[in-house]
């Protein structure tokens, strides 16, 4: 009767092994293990689709399945992100600072090297002191914690006032697009201590990993790849069993979930705060690819985007939003890298650089309007062709003959 | 001998002037009394040295001559010309190729036309020009023409030295315009402060002015009570100076630190050692891989450092550096004071009274500026809102894409102003087409988009994204990424002046007063009219209106075309006010959501209410951080946030049965 | 007999209008009863008092043994103190399994950590199975609810109230849309609620309300009018005015 997690879940399956499979095959074709084939840039592209793929689980989790369309999980990707950026930036001009010191004819005190690096990264922004919130930036270990605490405190400290006083539905979205432009313009400032609209830069750099990026890159996609299937088992269990069934409860009636006796927003809060550390960790595997981050990534339309991703691979089913989005990124960097020849109608010529937002526009519009389920729904299409759910009625003529349930086994 | 020669004709010259300027006009214009001058001051003329003119143009404004005025203009002006020949001055009209139209200054009679290069021109610098035009003041003060009067005010407001005071005492009385009037003595009176000669007649000055608002009394006012920070030893501060207050160091106003610096800027104490200082010391003085008496390698520790640079004073290899007891009694031995440049205390003391009494009143003031500025900015706030109050409000439709209506009336706008050049007349036609065009969009939307998700707000949300996206895009390749000018007709530039501290530009009244009436239109229209009517019907039970003969796939693509209608007008007026770019609507759409969100869904005063309480805290927050618009409108969305767990449901909310689920 | 919930005095007032004017009422800890009244009497606006969805504006709703205050307290504690509530509208989750609408119903811990980690022991899928049984659903287990017919998916949120074994059971118009057969079977799955805990329906019905065969109350304008046995109340003037007019 019980059977084991993974067995009840067969398309978690198939994911794994595609995920293993993809990952393997990168690896063979890269430059640093394999034959070349292809490029590292466009492995650091694959890596990074991969991350956006995880953090649109996190966006499937939290509304796919618990019915809260947030506006605001790229602002938790992108604050994963300033986390680790902080780390990368720091460890690295320490290194430096401590070669260029090195030839000085008498060493430099803690102090003076403290400055030395506080004016190398804070230059730009005309100050040479740390912040306070750069206080755990020299430690690894503290920073690694700050990718998961500071984002998930953001989420339960606003998911608690939000939920608390049950703003639901085009509200909270509009209430979380909110919080996203708060965020996006205090990181603008110089004063945020985050190097302003300048960003953090150099996170390609590993400190004290002399390996090349092609090295460097297919490491990345590895970590990405695993953080990805692991994020996929975790979402997956998460909404098996009776915590999926509250959840998708709370999504389609949330007052009846309530008289059931579940404390709706505590459900909604441990989703919220979940998912946003979800989001974080792709975003701190994201933006040691990306190399850079500035406050334009925390800007409340990446956060849309990332919820047209999910509308597009098919919400509420956790392949949709890792199908979504893998393909709507890739196809965006496609046009918009200029790859896609331009069409020439005479008078016009259509330069796809410019027209791919339109195209997206209005492709998202059709699906919204013609195919709500979004590419997942294909998979329903074909899935019913070769087992047709016939709710739990026999197979046969015969009472007794095979079940719809058993014959799934 | 050439001198005395020429001074001999000179004093022949003068005394014959009359008899010869009589019967030969010209070309001997020796003889007139004003050349006599010039000649007088020929050399300080010709040196042209700012430091020694000032003499010569004293002569000449003080001569009463009546020719006086004309040469300092042409002198100011370059036009003053001198003959090689015979040292004589002339004025020139016109330089035609090689000749030189010349005038005579004594009677302003042509000479004729002369080459060249007979001729030299007298060029004073700017320094010099600015002494010419200041004495000019003089004249130009009792001027007949009064633009040319109230020029020479200005000059003097700007640059006003204490010899003009007396000429412009006495313009006032004979002053015929009265505006020009009461602006000479008020100048007198701000240059009184500033020249007056006794301190008594300073204090007068000073004290006509308490609870007056204007930055130049403030202007005035400002260097008297200016201070400057000073030490002196003992331990009162020397009788000469006007004190304004003694400091203690490591009080609020002083730190030990800032005392001892002051010290050290006036050679008063020794300098101390910085750590730059003390690292190159250690550096210049390393010696076979120590440093006064450290090794080199353990000099990564400030104590390590501190206790090297001991090892080296005690070697006599750097100067001692002040020690924390020498600090202390340095700052003991000293009196820490601020001082008046202005060394009348009587005068000081005056000066501070009135500009407090001047400070309330600009407090005021600036409180009631600030209120008009939140209050324009509510009312941009709420011209972006409105027509979200109608679609989000009344029929409960989210519309992303509102933004990109506002951005598509201000490029309407912007079209219709380059076929149109008038720019009065271009606003009175961009107005109505920005309304068709946003009207045809939205009802567009409405029936090929919006009318298939009524029951699916969050997928409308979606959805009208997407076409928020494509318009800005579609925007961006019609019309490019940089800004485009919307410019307001000339009767709407300029600002109305209150006072020196409280202004309005008439933009903002403009956009306040369009404000005012699309908010009666609103009302008119719900309240008053059968579509307002029908739309209430529609919103509150489609199915009910229906069967009562409305058709509300009607009624909801008009009210739909009407909120997107009203945010193209809104358009034109926010294009006017800021840039109109691709990215235009996108600023203003989070922000007008909250304002209805924060009113309160389904009711327009609740709209006015969360705009106006929007647009005042916004300001009130700038107010407190005026460098940071950017954290303003953080904590601004943060305090929204906040605001949103005691209400949230907005401000003026519906309560009962019919505002549940 | 103590009381197992006693309101008093309460008032609630949406926008000048009082939808429950002062209104007193208790049950004990096993009975049955209907409350009658023509609408906008206040029926529904007082299970949504009890239940914690509105919130009145003055009086007392005390609760059990402890007599906790009913007020003070979220919906979600309130159904967890052991009320259930069945709503006018069939509402079950309609895109779930009759076996999952069940099983989250059952009486388990309710936080999520707990919910995360739990899985159905043999117990919890023996007592579903026999729920089902109760509620003529056994056959349709697997099939999702949103599939079923209006009369099942009634009896499926019967079931679900069973499920959390509620002291009291707060059933609204349990009957509407069935078919007569249906009834037949509702009444006899209140009435053997009833046995062992409090039962307060909610229905027009006079016929149904008289197959119940229990004590009756009467609403009007937000207070009692007249409360006892059905026939006891029907012979009321009084009543009889409001549901005929005047």
């Amino acid at each position: 009767m019980r059977q084991s997690f993974i067995f009840r879940n067969p398309s978690l399956l198939i994911f794994l092994a595609c995920l293993a499979g993809f990952t393997l095959a990168i690896t063979l074709l890269s430059h640093a293990y394999g034959s070349a084939f292809i490029s590292t840039s466009f492995v650091k592209t694959l890596g990074k689709t991969l991350c956006l793929c995880l953090v649109a689980i996190a966006m499937d989790l939290v509304w796919g399945y618990c019915g809260i369309l947030s506006l605001g999980h790229f602002a938790f990707f992108g604050l994963g992100g300033y986390m680790i950026g902080m780390w990368l930036m720091y460890a690295r001009t320490e290194l430096i600072i401590v070669q260029s010191l090195a030839n000085a004819p008498i060493p430099a005190t803690p102090q003076e090297l403290r400055d030395a690096i506080g004016t190398q990264i804070f230059g730009v922004v005309g100050s040479a002191d740390f912040p306070a919130i750069w206080m755990f930036a020299h430690s690894f270990w503290a920073q690694m914690a700050l990718v998961v605490l500071v984002p998930g405190l953001l989420a339960l400290v606003f998911g608690w006032l939000a939920f608390r006083s049950r703003v639901t539905g085009v509200y909270l979205s509009i209430l979380t697009q909110a919080m996203t432009l708060a965020l996006s313009l205090y990181l603008f400032q110089n004063e945020s201590g985050l190097r302003g609209n300048n960003g953090l830069s150099g996170l390609q750099n590993l400190p004290g990993v002399t390996a090349s990026q092609d090295f460097i890159s297919i490491w990345f996609l590895w970590a990405s790849a695993l953080a990805l299937g692991l994020g996929y088992l975790l979402a997956a269990w998460v909404v098996s069993g009776k915590f999926g069934s509250v959840v998708r409860g709370i999504r389609d009636d949330e007052a009846r979930v309530r008289f059931l006796g579940y404390s709706v927003e505590g459900y909604k809060l441990f989703i919220f705060t979940l998912t946003a550390i979800i989001a974080a960790i792709a975003g701190a595997l994201y933006y040691p690819q990306a190399g850079i981050i500035n406050p334009g990534e925390v800007a409340p339309i990446a956060s849309i985007y990332l919820a047209v991703w999910v509308a597009i691979g098919g919400r509420g089913r956790l392949y949709g939003a890792v199908i979504g989005a893998a393909l709507v990124s890739l196809v965006s960097t496609w046009f918009t890298g200029g790859l896609v020849p331009s069409i020439r109608l005479g008078f016009y010529t259509i330069d796809w650089v410019d027209w791919w937002l339109v195209l997206l526009g209005l492709s998202f519009v059709l699906v919204t309007l013609f195919a709500p389920k979004g590419i997942g729904g294909l998979v329903d299409l074909i899935a019913g062709r070769l087992v047709p759910n016939r709710h739990g009625a026999d197979y046969g003529p015969d009472t007794g003959s095979l079940q719809e349930s058993e014959g799934r086994e | 001998m050439n001198r005395i020669l020429r001074a001999a004709l000179m004093l022949l010259a003068v005394s014959a002037m009359p008899l010869v300027a009589q019967t030969t006009p010209t070309p001997s214009p020796i003889q007139a009394p004003i050349q006599a001058l010039l000649q007088e001051h020929r050399e300080t003329i010709e040196k042209s040295s700012r430091r020694s003119i000032q003499p010569a143009i004293d002569a000449i404004r003080d001569s009463g001559l009546p020719a006086a005025k004309l040469v300092l203009e042409k002198w100011g002006a370059r036009d003053m010309w001198q003959r090689k020949s015979d040292g004589l001055f002339f004025y020139v009209e016109e330089v035609a190729g090689s000749d030189l139209t010349l005038f005579d200054f004594a009677d302003s009679t042509q000479i004729g036309n002369l080459p060249k290069s007979d001729f030299k021109q007298i060029k004073p610098n700017s320094g010099i020009q600015g002494l010419i035009a200041l004495s000019l003041v003089k004249f130009q003060l009792s001027d007949p023409d009064p633009a040319r009067r109230g020029a020479a005010l200005d000059a003097l407001a700007r640059i006003g030295e204490a010899a003009q005071l007396p000429a412009l005492r006495a313009s006032i009385d004979s002053e015929p315009d009265p505006a020009l009037k009461s602006r000479k003595q008020r100048l007198e009176r701000l240059m009184t402060i500033r020249f007056g000669e006794t301190d008594a007649e300073r204090i007068a000055a000073i004290r006509h002015f308490a609870g007056d608002l204007g930055v130049d009394v403030r202007g005035a006012l400002n260097p008297i009570t200016a201070t400057t920070r000073r030490a002196a030893p003992g331990s009162v501060p020397p009788q000469d100076m006007n004190v304004a207050r003694i400091l203690r160091p490591g009080g609020e106003a002083l730190s030990r630190t800032e005392a001892y610096d002051l010290l050290i800027a006036a050679g008063l104490a020794p300098a101390r050692l910085t750590i730059a200082d003390q690292r190159a010391a250690l550096i210049a003085n390393i010696n076979a891989g120590s440093s006064g008496g450290v090794a080199v390698s353990a000099l990564d520790d400030p104590a390590a450092r501190d206790r090297a640079y001991a090892g080296l004073v005690v070697a006599g290899l750097a100067p001692a550096a002040a020690t924390g007891t020498e600090i202390d009694a340095a700052l003991a031995a000293h009196v820490f004071f601020d001082t008046f440049a202005e060394p009348a205390r009587p005068v000081t003391d005056a000066a501070q009274e009135t500009l407090r009494s001047i400070e309330l009143k600009v407090g005021i003031n600036q409180s009631l500026d600030l209120a008009l500025d939140a209050l324009s900015l509510a009312s941009i706030y709420f011209l972006a809102a409105i027509g979200l109050a109608i679609t989000f409000g009344v029929m409960g439709v989210i519309n992303m894409a509102h933004g990109e209506f506002i951005m598509m009336g201000a490029y309407t706008g912007y079209v219709v102003q380059q076929v149109i050049p008038d720019y009065t007349l271009s606003l009175i036609v961009a107005i109505p087409c920005a309304f068709a065009v946003t009207f045809a969009a939205g009802v567009a939307m409405e029936r090929l988009v919006i009318r298939w998700l009524y029951a699916r707000p969050l997928e409308t949300l979606l959805a009208t994204f997407g076409i928020s996206i494509a318009l800005q895009q579609l925007a961006k390749n019609i019309f490019g990424t940089q800004a485009r000018p919307l410019t307001s007709p000339a009767w709407l530039d300029g600002q109305m002046v209150i006072n020196d501290v409280v202004s309005i530009s008439y933009i903002r009244i403009a956009i306040f007063v369009l404000a005012l009436i699309f908010l009666g239109f609103f009302l008119f229209l719900m309240k008053k009219t059968r579509l307002g009517l029908e739309t209430r019907a529609v919103t509150q039970n489609p199915k009910m209106a229906a069967s009562m003969g409305i058709n509300p796939d009607r009624v909801n693509m008009l009210t739909f075309g009407l909120g997107s209608g009203i945010a193209g007008i809104a358009g034109v007026a926010i294009g006017l006010y800021a840039k109109v770019t691709s990215e235009l609507g996108a600023d203003y759409i989070v922000q007008s959501f909250m304002t209805v969100v924060v009113g309160g869904v389904g009711n327009i005063w609740g709209t006015l209410l969360g705009a106006t309480m929007i647009g005042f805290l916004q300001k009130g927050i700038e107010w407190f951080n005026p460098s940071n618009t950017l954290a303003a409108q953080t904590y601004m969305i943060v305090f929204i946030i906040i605001f949103i767990q005691f209400r949230p449901r907005g401000i003026i909310a519906l309560k009962g049965r019919a505002a549940g689920d | 007999m103590s009381n197992l919930l006693e309101v008093s005095g309460v008032s609630v007032t949406f926008d000048g209008f009082r939808a429950i004017n002062n209104l007193s009422f208790q049950i004990g800890s096993a009975e049955m009863r209907a409350i009658i009244g023509p609408n906008g009497a206040g029926k529904t606006t007082f299970m949504d008092i009890v239940t914690g969805k509105t919130r009145p504006d003055s009086g007392k709703v005390l609760w059990g043994e402890k007599t906790q205050n009913l007020l003070k307290m979220s919906e979600a504690r309130i159904a967890q103190a052991g009320i259930g509530r069945k709503f006018q509208r069939p509402t079950v989750f309609e895109d779930q399994s009759v076996r999952d609408n069940l099983m989250m119903a059952l009486q388990n811990p309710r936080a999520p950590v707990p919910v995360l980690f739990w899985r159905p022991a043999r117990k919890d899928s023996t007592r579903v199975e026999a729920l089902a049984e109760q509620i003529g659903l056994a056959d349709a287990l697997a099939r999702k609810s949103g599939e079923l017919s209006h009369g099942q998916k009634q009896w499926l949120e019967i079931g679900m109230l069973l499920a959390q074994e509620p002291r009291l059971l707060l059933v609204d118009e349990p009957a509407a849309g069935m078919t007569l057969a249906e009834r037949e079977h509702t009444t006899d799955l209140l009435k053997e609620a009833a046995k062992s805990r409090a039962v307060v329906v909610v229905e027009h019905d006079m016929e149904f309300v008289r197959r119940l065969e229990c004590k009756v109350t009467v609403l009007h304008e937000g207070s009692v009018l007249a409360e006892g046995s059905l026939d006891h109340v029907t012979a009321n003037q009084e009543v009889i005015d409001v549901y005929l007019g005047r």
